[in-house]
Parts: C-alpha cells; sequence; structure tokens
C-alpha cells in the first residue's frame, strides 16, 4: 500500500528535476529545507530523523538536491522527506512537505479492533513494517 | 530534454537582437557609468560578455558548445575595486544565464578552514552550497595555503574547491582575490588551482584625476557637494595622500570624505544658529585641510 503522507502524495513519484523546481521555489519564498528520513510509516510518526541540519541562506536548489541524493544513497530502502519551513510571524510552521524516497515495498497497515469495557471497540491502526526492529525493516528484494 | 533540432541553415541571426535583449548592456552600461578607470578589466569582462553570447546562439543553432570555465582571479592592490567588479560580475554573469542565480558569497579564510581535524571539510562545503548558482569571492586567497605549517587544514579547503570548480561548472564560478605577488606565489604553489582559473585579471591602481572623480561620484551618492575651492583642495589632498604609506586607493579617498563629513557637521554645530540645505550638503575647503595628510604627515 503506497504511504500517502504530505503534498503530491497521491501524484506519481516525482522526477528530481520536478522535486529541484519544487525546492527552489521554497528557496525563492525564503523557506530554508530539511531532509528527514524514518521506516516508521505510521501517520502519528510525525517526527522523523533529521538528515544531518535544516539548510539556511542557500538559494540554489542544486545544492540541496545533491543532499536529498546523499540521504538516499545512506537511506535507499526508507522514507526520506523534504521539508520547507515558512518562519514569518503568523505561519511559523511547515509550509512545504513531500516524500522524495520510498521502500521498494511498503506493505501497509492493518485495523486492529480492541474490545474494551462496556463492549466498546476501540480502533488503531498497525504498520506491517514495525513487526520488525526499526533498521531491518524493509529489507525484502 | 526537447530540444528542437534547427534547420542547419537557418536564417542569419541578429546579434545585436541578441545582446538587447540579454539586457547585459545595462550592466555593462553601468559598469562603465559607476566604476571609474580600470580599462583593463572592463575589457576583459566585455569579451567574456561576448563569449558568452556567442555561445548562446551557436546552442540556438545547434552548433555544440561547452560552457568556458570562468573561474577567475582578481589582482590588486587595496581598494582597487576588486569586490565590487566581482559583484557585477555575478550580475552579468546572471544576466546571460551562466549561472542561475546571481548572488555573491565572500569567503574568507576562517569561513572555509577549521579548527580541528574533520572540520574543514563540512564547513568548505556549507559555503559552497550557499554559492551555488551564484560566484564565491575567496577574499585574501592566499591565506588558505600555509606552506610554513604542514598539519594545517587550509590544503584541504583547496582540495574541495578544486574538486567542484572542476565537477560542478555550471553550478559555481569562484573568484580568488588578493594581492598580485602573494596570489602569484599562491597559485605558482597550488598549480592545480593556478591551471583552473581561466582568466587572471589584474587591477591597476588609479591615477589622481580618476580617483577625483571617484570622490565625486561618492559625493553625488551622498548628496554632498564641494565648494570651487574646496575642489582644488580636493585635488591636493589626493596628491598628497598618494605619496603617503598605507594608501588604498578608493577606500582611501572614501575615508578621507567620511572624515570630510564628520568635520563638516562639527562646523555647523560651532556657528550654531540656523542653517540652509545649501550648507547642509556643502565641504568647506578647511573640512579637508584639517587633515593630517596637509600637517606634513603628523598625526
Amino acid at each position: 500500500m503506497r504511504l500517502t503522507q504530505g503534498t503530491f502524495s497521491y501524484l506519481p513519484d516525482l522526477t528530481d528535476e520536478q522535486i529541484r523546481m519544487q525546492i527552489q521555489y521554497a528557496l525563492d519564498n525564503g523557506w530554508p529545507i530539511s531532509i528527514e528520513y524514518t521506516d516508521d510509516p505510521h501517520p502519528r510518526n510525525a517526527y522523523w530523523e533529521m538528515f544531518d541540519l535544516p539548510m539556511f541562506d542557500i538559494k540554489d536548489a542544486v545544492a540541496i538536491m545533491a543532499e536529498v541524493t546523499k540521504c538516499r544513497e545512506a537511506h535507499p530502502n526508507e522514507y526520506v522527506k523534504v521539508n520547507a519551513y515558512d518562519a514569518r510571524l503568523g505561519r511559523q510552521t511547515t509550509a512545504l512537505s513531500f516524500i522524495v524516497n520510498r521502500p521498494k515495498h511498503e506493505p501497509g497497515f492493518r485495523l486492529d479492533r480492541q474490545a474494551a469495557a462496556d463492549r466498546q471497540i476501540r480502533y488503531t491502526t498497525h504498520a506491517y513494517a514495525t513487526d520488525v526492529p526499526s533498521g531491518k525493516r524493509y529489507r525484502d528484494e | 530534454m526537447s530540444e528542437s533540432v534547427p534547420e542547419p541553415q537557418a536564417a542569419a541571426l541578429d546579434l545585436n537582437a541578441a545582446y538587447r535583449d540579454s539586457q547585459v548592456d545595462e550592466v555593462l552600461g553601468a559598469l562603465d557609468r559607476e566604476l571609474i578607470g580600470l580599462v583593463p578589466v572592463k575589457t576583459r569582462i566585455r569579451e567574456i560578455a561576448h563569449l558568452l553570447l556567442v555561445d548562446k546562439l551557436r546552442a540556438q543553432v545547434g552548433l555544440h558548445s561547452d560552457p568556458p570555465p570562468l573561474h577567475m582571479s582578481f589582482t590588486g592592490r587595496p581598494g582597487t575595486g576588486k569586490t565590487t567588479v566581482a559583484m557585477r560580475m555575478a550580475q552579468i554573469l546572471h544576466k546571460l544565464g551562466y549561472i542561475r542565480k546571481g548572488h555573491l558569497v565572500v569567503a574568507q579564510r576562517d569561513d572555509l578552514v577549521g579548527q580541528y581535524i574533520g572540520h574543514t571539510a563540512p564547513k568548505t562545503k556549507d559555503v559552497i552550497k550557499k554559492a551555488m548558482g551564484g560566484v564565491l569571492f575567496v577574499d585574501e586567497a592566499y591565506y588558505l595555503y600555509k606552506p610554513e605549517n604542514e598539519r594545517d587544514y587550509g590544503a584541504e579547503a583547496i582540495e574541495i574547491l578544486l574538486q567542484v570548480m572542476e565537477n560542478q561548472r555550471e553550478d559555481l564560478v569562484v573568484i580568488f582575490a588578493g594581492y598580485k605577488d602573494r596570489m602569484d606565489t599562491f597559485f605558482q604553489s597550488n598549480p592545480g588551482l593556478g591551471s583552473r582559473v581561466a582568466h587572471h585579471l589584474d587591477f591597476p591602481d588609479y591615477t589622481a584625476d580618476e580617483l577625483g572623480e571617484i570622490g565625486h561620484l561618492m559625493l553625488e551618492k551622498l548628496s554632498y557637494k564641494l565648494t570651487p575651492e574646496a575642489e582644488r583642495t580636493f585635488a591636493e589632498y589626493i596628491r598628497l595622500r598618494m605619496t603617503q604609506p598605507q594608501f588604498a586607493n578608493a577606500r582611501s579617498i572614501r575615508n578621507a570624505l567620511d572624515r570630510a563629513r564628520l568635520r563638516a557637521a562639527t562646523r555647523l554645530f560651532t556657528v550654531g544658529g540656523t542653517v540652509t540645505r545649501d550648507a547642509l550638503m556643502t565641504i568647506e575647503p578647511e573640512d579637508l585641510t584639517a587633515s593630517r595628510v596637509f600637517a606634513n604627515g603628523a598625526d
């Protein structure tokens, strides 16, 4: 099951040139870029691992593409996303965030039903990928 | 890329139209107007602009065109306008589409070289990342290389720069700047660097007349003017200042004018009362004669 988190996730994967242009758009707006990766696809897993530090004062997207490539090489079979942060007062939030790398095979999620007191049912999603310890996930193929 | 292959005998291209469209004329014109003297430098910049324009046209008619290496070295004494020209260079290259962004990043030794093992590479790469799409101006580049200390990390920074200069030509232009003699030894001791720098531009010292013109341009920008007597004093000041040690060309003139403004303000206050608009923008001879230059070098 294809993970749909962040901008563009319902579109086919962006090409490198398209990614570069999206990053350039963010830079032209004055949004610093950071790169993050994870192997836990749960939607509530909001804090991914940082790949190096956020990049400030950069004008040209080519410099950031080099970092994206480096991150993909270091984590080829994990999720990698690019975040652009808008620091303006009143916004101060992530302005753009999209996935630029995903594992070859995404096993998806199952729905767990937990019977609680008074015949209540609690629902939760469980990512099949997290059945194995972190670092050993997505190793097939 | 979906570039249509044009007819080999396509109609003649209009050189002048291409020149106009590139708007490089504007920048070159401003260069001529706002920078006094520097004839050899301006000629070379014009040549580079022409080359890039012709290359663009060649690409249009489907001729092979490799982006020419444009790494440069600017040598000259202090205050001859190296940084100013570098800034203009970034604009020109941007207008001609050689670099994508056209900003200038100024770096010195301490921006590039780290303090301990493993610190240099990330630091240099960080600066290079910031300069991507623009021009990296390495001021006083010879400080990067310290032959007397074999454990110095400067060599590492040079190596990384070299790699980027060779492999990412279309992303970044590097300009090395510094005093002529020391730059020459710097390039001699780093032959790999010297051979990758395509343009060596030497900035000549200004003549007294040129310095006078520069001074007038500066004053004009600050909305000040000299009285006719002050004009004569100013010319005399330049002549005397040029013979003194630590003369830094246009920078010395700027400093002299800044001090003259200071004295002019004080003069207005000692007189007191009301002032006219004219008095607020006039520099009198006594504002200049108070300088130590006229006092036979005594401070």
